[in-house]
């Protein structure tokens, strides 16, 4: 009996070593080669604007539309809630603290997760299985320094300026439903938001989640490409998990961040 | 696959159009252009009590946006709060203006109106407001109005 | 003319690449220093090129390598011949410093490969080319993009004279017509033939061929057979072919290795390997179907097995 419980409790600790604490281990020494070698990345700085294309620009349009709706959304539910209490006017209010704060960064990052990283994931991985990394090193280029590390900065690079522009579209449809479909009043709808929306506090601290959330999608993302198993079913699964993992850590870190910026207002 | 011109074109849209999306939201959606902070003075005032006002808070007079709050603390030795004002420099008050602590609403935020006074010098940098009021606490105020509705019944008796 | 053109293209090649900073390397050897060590392998007066000296390797279950003694002689080619998983790619792997062995010692050029810095491997690399089993062409870039690689990463020469070498590569095998195709748009002979332009793309010293003749049609086994020799001779390089096609590789090579189970069984010319008595060599050698390699996977008697409920 006793013999069992210890069988099971040895494999759920050979589970976690090296299912989690393995490739944590790797995905962090992963991260430092890859910081070390981005010398490349910004000296040849057309390696870096390629994958900024991939990544950024590709994304835009599924930024772009996500944010409208979004914003449309927050506005005609903002404006449900807000009349029951004859606060219409502070719409623009709503609209824009949550677009900002938390909105903004978390979805714009799930979606940049989903697009650009599993693509990043996906590419990384096929070029493993069909030896084009091995071959680079037989040339005597690091991968690392040319196919992962320009990678890694254009998904940092692009992640708040996706963040901002979801955030303004989101601005802009909310004004779209509250102020032209529903006919709140345009001067308080953005005085009383200029009025609430504090640069620092708000705008500042969405920039540094966004960061945050780039720098996290976009290692999780070229991580999982890298270390995928030389396989089809190796690199999809990889692509899964980069999208899983990255919406939760995205998650996870929103809630952090939001205690340590939010604290007490 | 694109020429490096194409890729550099459409980076470069990106780019700007991300940058004006920040630009827009600590502009129009944010208040960064509003106030600069670089011609502005402080002025001190003493309050019992400021309530709610939290730093930040805006400085109005005559209903006008004239500063913002700048510094919160607390006094230990006469026990009092001790608040900074930051007051935009296009506008002097006399010597003898008062603050007081006004709530937006019935129950918004709370800031500082400004009344001015009749004296010829100016406000300057590190001058002290002499006459405050302090802010209003709801529980005093129901206190108050208790024990004058009690009172009354005892006269009337 | 055409000669003087390329003599002094590769004069200024060497220049090129004698002047160039690594940054690891200006940090610790100074150009004189740095020219020596990088060319002493012109200059070696061995006639061995590359020697394999009692090579061990394993993962943690298995050996893969037991024991392994080879030379390749400069100028020659060389055939590994084996069964899929004799370890004869590991092999390669190991001789190009992928691998690092457990025990024993490689030496390229008369230099140990797993005792070498990063730096100086990498300045070794750049004298060796391999030509993988696919083509592992990088698929997001043109034919033309692929050959010019190396000459973009490595040297610091102008554009006009990479595209003429890139050309030039890519007339040698062939395809200077497909130069503006993407590797998704070549046929799977026409790839192996643009790596292989691309793997001489900075003129080395040693050539490796992993699988080089797997699934390919008889005109292009023919092809790339020919092009390994002319290549090999044109450029006074060493090649080693790792290959399981026998008929092909014994018409091409100087010499060969048979290995099997991580040994090398027999060693000889061509001629000497048809007319081996070793009977797994002879099953290899003429494909007979049953032999030292049994027909029957191990199964339990067959008889009761038919007959069993």
């Amino acid at each position: 009996m006793t013999g069992r419980i210890a069988e099971l409790l040895r494999a759920l600790g050979a589970r976690i070593v090296n299912n989690w604490i393995w490739r944590l281990g790797f995905a962090c020494r992963f991260l430092w080669f890859t910081l070390k070698e981005s010398g490349a990345s910004f000296r040849r700085f057309h390696l870096t604007i390629r994958e900024i294309y991939f990544t950024g620009v590709l994304s835009l349009i599924i930024i772009l539309v996500s944010g409208l709706f979004v914003g449309m959304v927050l506005g005609l539910q903002g404006y449900d809630t807000l009349v029951r209490y004859g606060s219409s006017e502070a719409l623009g209010v709503l609209v824009s603290l949550s677009l900002v704060r938390e909105l903004g960064p978390v979805v714009a990052g799930l979606l940049f997760a989903s697009r650009a990283g599993s693509a990043i994931t996906a590419e990384i991985g096929l070029m493993k299985a069909t030896e084009q990394l091995s071959a680079m090193e037989m040339m005597a280029v690091d991968p690392i320094a040319r196919v992962v590390a320009p990678r890694f900065w254009a998904g940092v690079i692009s992640m708040p300026l996706l963040a901002a522009l979801f955030s303004a579209m989101g601005v802009f449809g909310g004004y779209l439903v509250g102020v032209r479909l529903i006919g709140v009043d345009e001067g308080s709808f953005w005085s009383q938001m200029q009025a609430a929306v504090d640069f620092r506090e708000d705008v500042l601290n969405g920039v540094i989640k966004s960061l945050v959330f780039g720098v996290a999608v976009t290692w999780i993302a070229v991580y999982e490409g890298y270390d995928a198993p030389p396989t089809a079913e190796g690199v999809s699964g990889a692509t899964t998990r980069t999208v899983v993992t990255s919406s939760l850590a995205i998650l996870a870190l929103d809630f952090v961040l939001t205690a340590l910026m939010f604290r007490g207002h | 696959m694109m020429t490096r011109k194409e890729l550099d074109l459409w980076v470069g849209i990106f780019a700007v159009i991300g940058i004006g999306a920040m630009l827009f939201l600590s502009l129009k959606v944010a208040n960064l252009a509003s106030f600069s902070a670089a011609d502005s003075y402080q002025i001190i005032a003493k309050f019992d009590n400021i309530g709610g006002l939290k730093v930040r808070a805006p400085v109005k007079s005559a209903g006008v946006v004239v500063g913002r709050v700048g510094d919160i603390r607390f006094d230990n030795e006469s026990f009092e709060a001790v608040v900074a004002l930051n007051i935009d420099g296009r506008y002097q008050f006399p010597k003898d203006s008062s603050a007081k602590i006004l709530t937006s609403g019935l129950l918004g935020e709370q800031y500082i109106g400004l009344s001015p006074g009749g004296d010829s010098v100016s406000l300057k940098s590190g001058d002290t407001l002499k006459l405050t009021q302090s802010a209003v606490v709801l529980e005093n105020l129901i206190g108050q109005f208790l024990y004058n509705k009690a009172a009354e019944g005892d006269g009337k008796k | 003319m055409i000669a003087q053109r390329r003599r002094s293209f590769t004069a200024e090649l060497r220049r090129v690449i004698a002047r160039m900073r690594s940054k690891y390397v200006a940090a610790r050897f100074s150009r004189l220093e740095f020219a020596l060590r990088v060319f002493r392998a012109d200059t070696v007066a061995t006639s061995n090129l590359v020697e394999v000296q009692n090579v061990t390797f394993g993962y943690d279950e298995r050996q893969v390598l037991k024991d392994i003694n080879l030379v390749v002689p400069q100028g020659k080619v060389v055939a590994i011949m084996g069964l899929s998983g004799c370890g004869k790619t590991t092999l390669l792997r190991v001789i190009g410093g992928a691998l690092f062995p457990d025990s024993g010692e490689v030496r390229v050029t008369g230099r140990v490969v797993n005792k070498l810095r990063d730096a100086e491997l990498f300045a070794l690399r750049r004298k060796m080319g391999m030509l993988f089993q696919f083509g592992a062409l990088f698929t997001d870039m043109s034919s033309f993009e692929n050959v010019a690689f190396q000459m973009r990463e490595h040297t610091k020469l102008p554009e006009s004279i990479i595209r003429d070498l890139a050309l030039m590569k890519l007339q040698a095998v062939g395809l200077r017509g497909a130069a503006d195709l993407m590797p998704s748009e070549l046929s799977g002979g026409m790839a192996r033939r643009v790596a292989l332009a691309r793997s001489i793309a900075l003129d080395p010293m040693l050539m490796m061929y992993d699988e080089p003749f797997t699934g390919l049609d008889p005109i292009s086994l023919g092809v790339i057979g020919q092009l390994i020799r002319r290549l090999n001779d044109s450029l006074g390089a060493t090649s080693i072919v790792v290959t399981h096609d026998v008929a092909e590789a014994l018409e091409l090579v100087d010499y060969v290795y048979y290995m099997s189970a991580g040994k090398v069984e027999f060693q000889g010319t061509p001629d000497q390997v048809r007319a081996a008595g070793l009977s797994s060599l002879r099953q290899f050698v003429y494909g007979e179907p049953d032999g030292p390699v049994p027909f029957h996977y191990p199964a339990p008697d067959y008889r009761r097995d038919l007959l069993a409920q």
